[in-house]
Formats: structure tokens, sequence, C-alpha cells
């Protein structure tokens, strides 16, 4: 028999969405995560409200890996309509929780596992008197089989009831009892397993916090001075809207007594993108926060910014595409439709975070991005980072001042009439494709001018003429070479003497980080970068040009940050393989290390010997 | 040469121009953008204090055509409502003024212009109405009434949509419908307007002359003219002036807004209040029925806050905050931290 492992375990729990096993799952989270055991925890749900089946995983790793696991070890199985497959998913020697208040049916047994029961339904119908509550406090019952089974301390699950419900007793107390009930059912039952333990590892989390992307972005629109959000409900971007309603009152102290912000659920995208346009124009830091089909809404307006040169910002949450697609999720399938929003020929800088700390200070300074170069500025997040719960190292703020951009007040203007120089919206004064802007309210002379989405020559006036037309374009394209130079550079590890690299950006960090390892305990030893931003950096071009094999891992089917790069670099693109994952799952190594070996060794057979 | 008249912040009426015209010649929308220039003129309204917005068609340019010394924004289609929704929120101390069509409002846009009513959004929101598009060249838009014709002969056989009556419901204001032509009825109408605070609304017909003007089109000039039906004569009387003299009770009404100008209203006929949500409903109703334009102050409704007021904004404009406002502290970021740690 195998000896248990400590603290590496992969648990896979089965619900069915409104069960009330959200809150279940948190508490078993945040307990693994108290114990100071490093933890992750991805929630695969429908898009639904009551009924459809939901699975949450939480995989305690002792190496650190946070990424999703592919092998599951244990699994609790609460939904009887996806039982017949969940039971396939779980490893040989693995282990299969269940209620068995009533009899398993036998098509529910498979071998090479082990099966613990526990009366779940019972137990709760002893204890808890009848009440929708009942039903959700089922799924406590698991939560004290697992800490039974695998060592996770009552005091500990009592803490965090505590945390989480600090201020109805009642409800903790009810929980605890079910919990209880698990935990005795399966000690006096002397139930055992020999897959692992999880034990507590002093100050092993201390200093960390849980957080999802979407809170974390919204803290730093906030520390970014959003003043102007317009937003429009959809999932998976609601909760970062929501969660800058619940920060700003609580952060931002009043002027004049009143607020220094307005934040505004719109009637649709095409509003919010329409508000946040006239708000960027009028000289506020605006900001929406929306998904996929919101920003095909958006289209129009962020092109609108883009031409007449309007800063603004869009923090994006991709989900799974097309069309709805797989609303809840996760995908990087909007790359392309972020870079080249709207019609005509466009180009936007992305910022792309890669985990909690990066949407904070993306979110953060995308605005001085805005400001500096007068332009849509998109912030590309997507579904596992924005909804999963994710440890973290503390949000960190660096001190820095907003920057304003070539944005000129009255008394600038005065200098420059003195000086004989001329106010042009649309002039490239300093050759770096940046014009100087005014906004409303400047009341100086020479402040005011028409912006237009139409032609317009450098002086902001109504243009039809091709030379007028002609200077602006190449003019907005020279500020994104401009651009270029502002970016996040990509995060980069290489050793001398590597000449196969692996990118990725976003969520795809975690997976393949741990798939680095993986490969090189298997021989094949990469380098490694992140892109962290669109326009590509310098420093992305070197990294491709110094590699002989660049293994390039995105969440879509079309490989579109390849095109992107294909585009830009068509010299690197025979020496790049697409590792492609687009199930709507997040990432797992996995998945990126057979993929890097099955091209592998179809391309070169040498180097496929590990 | 006589020394031009001056206003009471020293502006001449030449200070309220704009860029010559690009409308055909005897287009509504002209006579309208020079009614415009003569109410903030009338009203002596520094011009740096007020933005121009608009969407897109012939009515959307007119911006262009007056106020130059204001900022002024010619948005995308139909997006009017919510650009100058956005800009109203970074700087409310700033008095805007949208220009649309009847395509951009009550098609393309009216999702978006149904919502900054919803909203009270402050704004002096002028359509000129012809009916038609003018821009691509003839198509009926969605106020185009039942039964009129277009220049090629087509019937329109879809009810037009009442844009004071979808004002008056929606929660817009201040709710007045003119004509073009009508220059005396106009100019006061957008002083009132301008002086409200809230969605104010003016759906003012505006004949079409290239395409929309006529026989069997019930927007044409000689229609438009023959189908007038004002409720009242009115005066607007700024806040800087205190004439009370000629007031005839019983037959005068006097509207007062936020900032201490009035609207005088000389009855024709009728008791008409412009309170009254429902009167003004039926009113508009019986028009219809008449085939005739109601024309006037048809709504007022001096109790809602406006948008930035109800959102509860601080006074200085959003645009002017600093860092210093607006970047929570590093302890604040800490407890936060300290709070995602549990």
């Amino acid at each position: 028999m195998d000896t248990p492992t400590i603290n590496d375990l992969n648990i896979c729990v089965a619900t069915e969405n409104g069960s009330g096993s959200a809150s279940s799952n948190n508490i078993l989270f945040k307990a693994i995560f108290k114990m100071g055991v490093p933890c992750s925890s991805k929630n695969m749900f429908p898009s639904n409200i009551q009924g459809l089946p939901t699975w949450y995983e939480i995989r305690a790793s002792a190496e650190g890996y946070l990424s999703r696991k592919d092998v599951i070890d244990v699994m609790v199985m609460f939904n009887d309509a996806t039982a017949a497959k969940d039971i396939h998913r779980v490893r040989d020697g693995g282990l299969i929780l269940y209620d068995d208040s009533t009899p398993l049916p036998a098509n529910l047994r498979r071998d090479g596992v082990q099966y613990i029961g526990f009366p779940a339904n019972k137990l709760v119908t002893k204890l808890v008197p009848a009440s929708p509550l009942r039903a959700k406090q089922r799924n406590m019952v698991y939560v004290g089989a697992l800490a039974y089974l695998f060592g996770i301390d009552m005091e500990v699950i009592k803490a965090v009831l505590e945390d989480t419900f600090g201020k109805k007793p009642a409800v903790i107390e009810s929980n605890l009892l079910c919990i209880d009930a698990g935990y005795q059912y399966l000690k006096e039952e002397s139930a055992t397993q020999n897959i692992a333990r999880l034990e507590q590892i002093p100050n092993g989390n201390k200093g960390k916090i849980i957080t999802e992307g979407n809170t974390a972005a919204a803290i730093g629109a906030i520390y970014g001075g959003a003043s102007v959000i317009c937003w429009y409900p959809i999932t998976p971007s609601s909760s970062l809207a929501e969660s800058m309603e619940y920060y700003l009152p609580r952060l931002r102290k009043p002027k004049d007594g009143k607020k220094t912000y307005a934040i505004i659920q719109a009637e649709d995208e095409i509003a919010s993108a329409g508000m946040i346009v006239g708000a960027g124009w009028a000289g506020a830091r605006a900001m929406t926060s929306t998904s996929g089909p919101g920003v095909s809404l958006m289209n129009e307006s962020i092109g609108l910014a883009y031409y007449a040169e309007v800063p603004c910002v869009f923090l994006i949450v991709q989900r799974g595409g097309p069309s709805t697609g797989l609303p809840t999720r996760t995908q990087q399938s909007d790359i392309s439709l972020m870079y080249g929003a709207s019609h005509g020929d466009t180009r936007h800088i992305l910022l792309i975070p890669h985990d909690m700390n990066s949407c904070f200070d993306f979110a953060r300074r995308s605005f001085d991005f805005a400001d500096r170069f007068q332009t849509p500025v998109f912030v590309a997040m997507d579904l596992d980072l924005g909804m999963n719960l994710w440890s973290s190292e503390p949000l960190k703020l660096e001190k820095e001042p907003y920057e304003l951009g070539k944005r000129l007040g009255a008394e600038q203007l005065e200098e420059w009439a003195k000086a004989g120089k001329k106010f042009r919206r649309y002039f490239d004064q300093d050759g770096d494709g940046i014009p100087y802007r005014t906004v409303p309210g400047n009341q100086h002379p020479m402040a005011s001018y028409f912006t237009r989405g139409s032609g317009h020559d450098a002086d902001a006036k109504y243009s039809e003429d091709e030379n007028d037309y002609k200077y602006i374009l190449d003019r907005v394209r020279k500020k994104f070479e401009t651009a270029r130079k502002f970016v996040p550079k990509p995060i980069i590890e290489r050793e001398r003497g590597v000449k196969t690299g692996i990118v990725c950006y976003g969520s795809s960090y975690e997976p393949v980080r741990e798939a680095r390892d993986r490969l090189k305990a298997r021989g094949l030893k990469t380098n490694y970068m992140l892109i962290r931003a669109l326009p590509l950096t310098g420093e992305v071009r070197d990294f491709l040009a110094e590699h002989d094999t660049i293994y390039l891992v995105e969440q879509n089917r079309d490989a579109q940050m390849a095109a992107i790069v294909k585009d830009e670099q068509p010299e690197v693109g025979a020496k790049i393989v697409s590792v492609l994952v687009y199930n709507g799952l997040p990432v797992t190594a996995g998945e990126v290390v057979k993929q890097i070996f099955d091209a592998a060794q179809s391309a070169q057979p040498k180097t496929a010997t590990a | 040469m006589a020394e031009a008249k001056l206003n009471r912040i020293n502006l001449s009426e030449k200070d309220y121009e704009g860029a010559a015209s690009t409308m055909c010649r005897g287009c509504g929308h002209d006579a309208i953008s020079a009614s415009v220039m003569r109410a903030y003129f009338e009203s002596s309204i520094d011009p740096r204090k007020v933005i121009k917005l608009s969407g897109i068609g012939c009515s959307s340019k007119t911006p262009a055509y007056f106020l130059s010394q204001s900022f002024g924004f010619n948005a995308v289609h139909g997006r009017m409502s919510a650009v100058a929704t956005g800009a109203n929120l970074a700087n409310h101390k700033l008095m805007p003024i949208g220009v649309s069509g009847d395509g951009d409002t009550s098609a393309i846009g009216l999702g978006n212009f149904c919502h900054m009513m919803r909203r009270n959004v402050n704004i002096t929101y002028i359509v000129e109405n012809n009916g038609v598009y003018g821009l691509t060249k003839g198509q009926f838009s969605a106020t185009a009434d039942v039964g009129s014709v277009m220049k090629g002969g087509k019937v329109n056989d879809i009810p037009a949509i009442d844009l004071a009556e979808l004002a008056i419901t929606l929660g817009a204001t201040y709710v007045a419908r003119s004509f073009s032509g009508d220059r005396k009825q106009l100019t006061p109408l957008v002083q009132g307007a301008l002086a409200h605070s809230g969605s104010a609304i003016l759906d003012v017909i505006s004949p079409c002359v290239t395409f929309n003007n006529h026989e069997g089109s019930t927007k044409s000039l000689k229609y438009a003219k023959g189908h007038l039906d004002p409720i009242h004569d009115l005066d607007f009387i700024p806040p800087f002036e205190n004439i009370d003299a000629d007031y005839e009770e019983g037959t005068d009404h006097e509207v007062k807004l936020h900032d201490g100008s009035r609207i005088r209203l000389h009855k024709l006929g009728k008791d008409y209040d412009p309170t009254n949500k429902m009167q003004a409903i039926t009113a508009i109703h019986a028009a219809i029925a008449e085939g005739k334009f109601l024309t006037g102050l048809i709504y007022y409704n001096p109790n809602r806050k406006e948008f930035a007021e109800e959102l509860n904004l601080c006074d200085t404009p959003l645009s002017d905050l600093t860092q210093d406002d607006l970047q929570p502290t590093l302890e604040q970021l800490q407890q936060i931290n300290g709070n995602l740690m549990k």
C-alpha cells in the first residue's frame, strides 16, 4: 500500500448549483489555507441559478503549485446527475465520498477506487429543523467528513466559520453541528484512507491573502483614481464592478461632504462605453468592466475613443466564446477582439495581468496609460483570474504620481500664448505621436476645440482631405509605437544555452510554471517568457529571436497571440509551436506538458526522449 | 457702423456664432441654430461653460455652427445621450446641450435616450425632427406619421414615436415642442431649457427641404405650418430681469425655474397647467387625433433632482480631482490586506 503524501491532495466536490455548496467549499478551502498549506481552488460553475452541476476543486500542494490539477484524488460525489461520470474522473487508488443515506446504485461502483459513505441526509434531517436551510447544510457534512479523513483541524474550521459568519452565531453553531456530525460519524466508523494527510505548516501562509482577481482589480482601479465607472452586468465581470461598489464608499474620503465618484449601472454595454468616452473626454478617469459580448457591443465607441483620442479604460474579464458561448468558463479568446477593436485600422494597448498583484497593479496603472496615450486601454483578465479564489502575496502599492499626460491647463495655455505657441489638438508637436489636449471647463480662449469621430485635421477641424486624414491615422499609429516603450515588459527566466522557450500570458502563468518543472524533471530544459502587454516590447522580440523552438501557450483555438507575434515578427513564425487549451477549464500543467511532448516528438524526435 | 448690442456678460451675438453651416439652403436646422444662439445671448450664458454634444446625422452636425468658443463632441450615431451622461458626470459644472435628429434619437439611439431621461441627466436636448433620414438620402424615420408619403411615393404605415409623450413618460422634467420657423416661441423655450436643471427635451419640427418637403409629407414646411397647435404664448424672464407688470391674473401662468428665471405662459383658449402630467399626455393625444402638432411648454416637473445631484457628487468636478482626492492611503490597503487574510 502507498504511504500517504503530506499536504499533496486534489479534491473535487461535485454538487448542484444553488445547493449551498459554495459556502461549504469556501470553508473547506479557507481551512486548508489557514493550516498554512499552499492551496488553490477552482470553481467550475454553470450559467444557472439553481439545479445545474457544479464542480469545485481544491488543490493542496506541498510544492506550492497553484494551477488546476488534472488528476483527482478524492471525489465528493454529491450530485446524482453527474455521479456516473464523476466516478471515472478519480484516479486509480483514489477515493469517492458519497451520501449513503440511500444505498449506492450498482452503476456507481467501479474498481480500483475506495468508497467511503456517510449518511449526510439522515444526519442533517436529525440535526436541523425542517427549513430551506436544511438542504444546504447537507453540504456541511462533507466538510466534516473530509476534515476527519485528511486531518483538517476542527479548531481551524471553527475559526474560519467565525471569520465567515461573524455576526451570525446561530449560523455558525448550526453549520458547526453538521460539520461535526460528519467528522464524528467517520470517526466512529474508524474510516481510514491512505492517500494523503494534511498537516499544519506553522507560518505556512503567513502574510498571504485570499482574493479574486476581480476584487484585486476593483481595488486597483480605485487606487488608480477611477471616478466615472459605468458598467452593465455580465458574467464573469459583474463582481468587479460590484467590488467597486463595495469598496468605493469605504476607501474614498468624501469631498465637500459628497462623493468623489459616480458608479452607474448602465442600460447596456453600448451605453457604458458611450458614457466613459464622454467622461474621459471631459477629463475624468473613466472606466468600464465587461466581458467578450460587452466588448462586441462597445466596438463603435472604442473606435471613436481611438480616433478622437479620448482616454478611457476597459477592464475585461474573458470567458468562453463565441456568442454566449460558455459564460461561466474561462478562456483567452478575446485577445484579437480587444487588440483590434472597432472598424477601420485600430490597435489598442492591452495590459495582461497574470496574478492577483498584477490585476491590482495593472488596473491602477491603466488610467496612467490611457491619459498618457489618450486612447482606450484594455486590462485583459479572464474568468480563472477574475472569479477564482487565489492565495497571494498582499496587494502591493507602488507609490507614484498619477501620469496625466499632455493635458494642458489654463495656466499652461497662457504660457504658450505668451510664447507665441499655438494649441493644435491633433498635431504631433513632440515627434512621439502624442498630441496635447485640453478638457472642457478649461476657460482659456485657446482651449476649446471640436471633437469628432469623423475626418479631422491637426487643428481638429472637419476635413475630408486625403493628406489631413492620413496624417492623423499615421500619427495615431506612431503613438502606438511610442507606447511599445512604456507598457509592462515581459517577465523572462533564462539560462544560457537553452534553446527552447515557453511563452505564455495571463492565467496560463501558474500551469506553465509547474509544467516547466515537470519538463525539466523529464529532461527538457526551457527558458520562459510571460508576455504582459500589447504592443509587444523589444524584449519580447529579442526572446523570440534567441530561441530555436518556442511553445506559445494560449487559451483559445486560433492561437490569437501567435498571430499577433507572427504579424509583427514574421521571421519567428516557423519556430512557434502553439499549445492551445480552449475547453473552458483552467489550464493544467499536465495538459501543457503533454502537448509539448507530443509536439516535440513529432517535430524533433531527438529531443523527445524524456 | 453702429456698435453691436452687448449682453450682461459683454458679449455680442457674434460671440455666439460658429463655423459656417453646411446645411441645405432653407433647412429648418439652421433656423433652430439661430434660435439657440439667440437664447444663449439673451440669457447671457458664457459659451466657455457650455459643452455641445451630438450624434450622427444632419442635425448632429449643427453644434459646429454655433458657439465656437464651447467645447464640442460630435460622437457616434445614437450615442449622444450616453456620451453626454458621461461628460456631465465628469464635470457637472458645465452646461451640456445636445442636438440630435429623429433617426439618431428615436431609432438607433432610443434606448440610451430613454435611460438618459430616466436618470434626469442635466441637459438641454434638442431633437431636430423632420421625420426623415437626410444624410442617407430620404428614408423614413421612426417619427414619420402614419400615412406620410416618401418622396418616391412610398407610404408609411407604422405609427410614429411621439418624442414629447415618451419624454414625459420616462422621466424628463422639461418637455416642449416647437417649430423651427417659430423663433418667437422656440427661443424662450430654449432659454427655459437652459435654465432648467434636469433633462429638458425639445422636440422641434424642422422640415427637411430636400427630402421631406413634398405634398403628402406631414413634416413639410407647408403642412407643419398649417397644423401647429400652440397651447400658449410664452415669454422667458431671466433671473436678472424683474418684470411683474404685465402679468395678467387668470390668463397668465408662470413657471419658476431652478435658477430663478421664469417662463410666463399666456393662455390661448383652454386652461393648461404644464405640471399636470396626465393633462399633458391627454393634450398630446388630442392633438394627434386632430392631426396637429401640440407646441409650447408641454410638461414641467420642478420636483426631481437632476442626476449628478441625485448621485451626491462633490461640488468639485470629478475631472478636477487630484491624486490626493482619489487615491486611498497605503494604510487603507494594509487594512484590506488584513481583511483578506481572514
